[in-house]
């Protein structure tokens, strides 16, 4: 705890004296751990692998940047139609795989499988700008607008972050639920979930539903934060790989795991990018050579992720399987 | 004649189709026997790919005669991968399988970027724009080796599975690796072997790809996709059912790509595989399990 807290006090004074670039880094970071743990709570907490959250993120994005776009309306209400969106598409995946008993690899497969019909298909959807990207115009010096999302890099980054604070607090709330319980039997014996009266079906499609609802705000904040949208890398399979990666390295299932990833992956990645640039070497997979070798190393050496090997070795776990 | 137009397109989907079902078996193979599904599979299709290239460009090799070659080195591979690192995995939950075989898929498709930069690379051979007349078909030469080389490695594939010893003792374990392990099968070993067979199959449907397409690092993930539609429409664990649905996606590609628009050919590909998820998941020629 007193970690965290000083964690969160490190977080919150950031700005005031760290430079626009480590803003920039951090707000990266924070995104990576927001829309992972959004992931968590289908993959980490149900069991249920999804390979295709970039859907998620951009159906959000999309949302709430064409709202903002055509009619002039900011993403405080663009919010609440992206979450809808996601969640209705998250759903309708959700119903199918569920009812027609589509398991395992089978629903991997067909996450990935509507996030690239997604891809191609807002690839012709002119509404969106198509394959040429759907552009949000910037604000200048309009001043920090939170209801509008427009402003400085500092209101992004204290926006992501209190989003982070607030799927943290969401996941551990949930975790902790009657949901939450359920969605664990679940993971671990369907079938004994079942036999002891868990509604298997429901169960599932809640954990799909909060999933794709919070992975949407992160489809909004990158709507809003980078002004494009492309299909092409906001639907991309690369994009949705990335979204899974801070959770695994972190540790699956846990509330800091995502965090905690997010923390070692994208400074890890700036460092090498940073290397690669000072060496004068212009190759350009290397990083993404350096993050399958991560994803091996850490799949073959720390299968359950870093944090709970960390909380082991600092102490913190009370009970086993516990996470602090 | 728009009838001999549409005829054309079709048997064309088709030849390429073969190509596409043989890397899918590739993948039906390794699934069927060792129970992981190789997300690398697209990867190692275009490290087929460049083989056959470079084999081209340096000792100007037809990419035909490279295929064995090509085979050779990627069984290797896939003998390799299956003993040092998958073989651990084999108990393992499904997603760490998954996120395994994922980061392997990300390491070979970035070493290929970096040794052969992102810019496509093609094959020259002598009969690249001959065209053969068939009736009312006029199909071109190099589409017509590819399919016809797909179909001579499905049936040797078929043959070896059918009537080998060791074909059979890999059935076995597919169907029963608890019995074929009390029968004193050497398990791991024909685990390997299988991968690699599946390696160099879809190897040999990497070279023979080159014929019709410019090798790319970037289409290593749209094969790994493409041949995971093919087994999953055509049936898992099935190999004709492999065969005939590549036949079909080739099919379906070439005729929306005719009649929509080239971009939307894959968007049909998807929503073949969906409607099959939904209404036949066990796939056209699979068994329920």
């Amino acid at each position: 705890m007193v970690l965290l807290a000083l964690l969160a006090v490190v977080l919150l004074a950031a700005p005031l004296f760290a430079d626009r670039y480590v803003v920039s880094v951090l707000t990266t970071v924070l995104w990576f751990a927001y829309v992972g743990q959004a992931w968590n709570v289908m993959m980490g907490f149900s069991g249920l692998l999804s390979l295709g959250h970039a859907l998620y993120v951009g159906l959000g994005a999309y949302a709430s940047a064409a709202l903002f776009v055509h009619f002039g309306i900011g993403p405080w209400l663009g919010i609440w139609v992206a979450m809808l969106a996601a969640t209705l598409a998250g759903c309708f995946i959700g119903f199918l795989g569920f009812r027609f008993g589509v398991r395992g690899v089978h629903f991997a497969l067909l996450t990935i499988a509507f996030a690239e019909v997604a891809r191609i298909g807002f690839d012709h959807l002119q509404w969106f700008g198509g394959s040429g990207g759907f552009f949000i115009p910037v604000a200048g010096d309009a001043g920090n607008d939170l209801l509008n999302l427009r402003g400085s890099p500092t209101l992004f980054y204290y926006v992501i972050l209190a989003l982070v604070v607030g799927a943290l607090a969401l996941s551990r709330r949930l975790l902790h639920s009657r949901l939450g319980y359920q969605w664990l039997a679940v993971r671990e014996e369907p079938e004994a979930a079942e036999a002891v009266g868990v509604d298997l079906f429901r169960a599932r499609i809640t954990a799909v539903a909060v999933s794709s609802a919070l992975t949407a705000l992160g489809g909004v904040f990158q709507a809003f934060y980078f002004n494009n949208l492309f299909p092409e890398q906001v639907f991309s399979m690369g994009r949705s790989i990335e979204i899974i990666l801070p959770a695994i390295v972190g540790g699956i299932g846990t509330l800091i795991g995502p965090i905690l990833g997010a923390f070692i992956l994208t400074p890890l990645g700036e460092l090498l990018t940073f290397l690669i640039e000072v060496s004068g070497l212009d190759l350009p997979g290397l990083k993404q050579l350096f993050y399958g070798v991560a994803l091996v190393v850490i799949v073959v050496y720390r299968p359950d992720g870093v944090w709970p090997w960390l909380a082991r070795r600092l102490g913190l776990v009370r009970q086993p399987g516990e996470d602090a | 004649m728009p009838f001999d137009y549409y005829l054309n397109i079709a048997v064309s989907g088709v030849l390429t189709g073969l190509v596409y079902g043989l890397a899918a078996l590739g993948l039906s193979v390794i699934f069927g026997v060792v129970r992981v599904v190789n997300f690398a599979h697209g990867e190692m299709m275009v490290a087929g790919m460049y083989g056959a290239v470079l084999l081209s460009g340096f000792i100007g090799l037809d990419p035909i005669l490279a295929a064995p070659i090509v085979a050779a080195v990627l069984f290797g591979f896939g003998w390799l991968l299956q003993r040092g690192l998958v073989n651990r995995f084999v108990e393992r939950p499904e997603h760490m399988q998954f996120i395994l075989l994922l980061g392997i898929a990300t390491i070979i498709l970035n070493a290929m970027l970096m040794l052969f930069g992102p810019d496509s690379r093609n094959v020259q051979v002598p009969y690249g724009f001959d065209t053969v007349e068939l009736g009312p078909l006029l199909l071109d030469a190099v589409r017509l080796r590819a399919g016809a080389g797909a179909i001579v490695v499905a049936a040797a594939l078929f043959a070896f599975f059918r009537f080998s010893r060791t074909g059979k003792a890999i059935r076995a374990c597919a169907d029963n690796p608890l019995g074929a392990r009390v029968v004193g099968l050497n398990i791991d070993g024909l685990y390997a072997l299988t991968f690699g067979i599946g390696a160099g199959v879809v190897g040999i449907a990497g070279a023979l790809m080159t014929l019709l397409v410019d090798a790319r690092p970037q289409l290593a993930p749209e094969y790994t996709l493409l041949s995971f539609i093919i087994v999953i429409v055509g049936g898992l664990g099935s190999l004709p059912g492999a065969l005939l649905g590549g036949v079909l996606i080739g099919l379906s590609e070439a005729m929306a790509g005719f009649l929509l628009a080239p971009s939307l050919k894959s968007l049909f590909s998807y929503v073949v595989l969906i409607v099959v998820l939904l209404l036949r998941p066990q796939g056209l020629l699979g068994k329920r399990s």
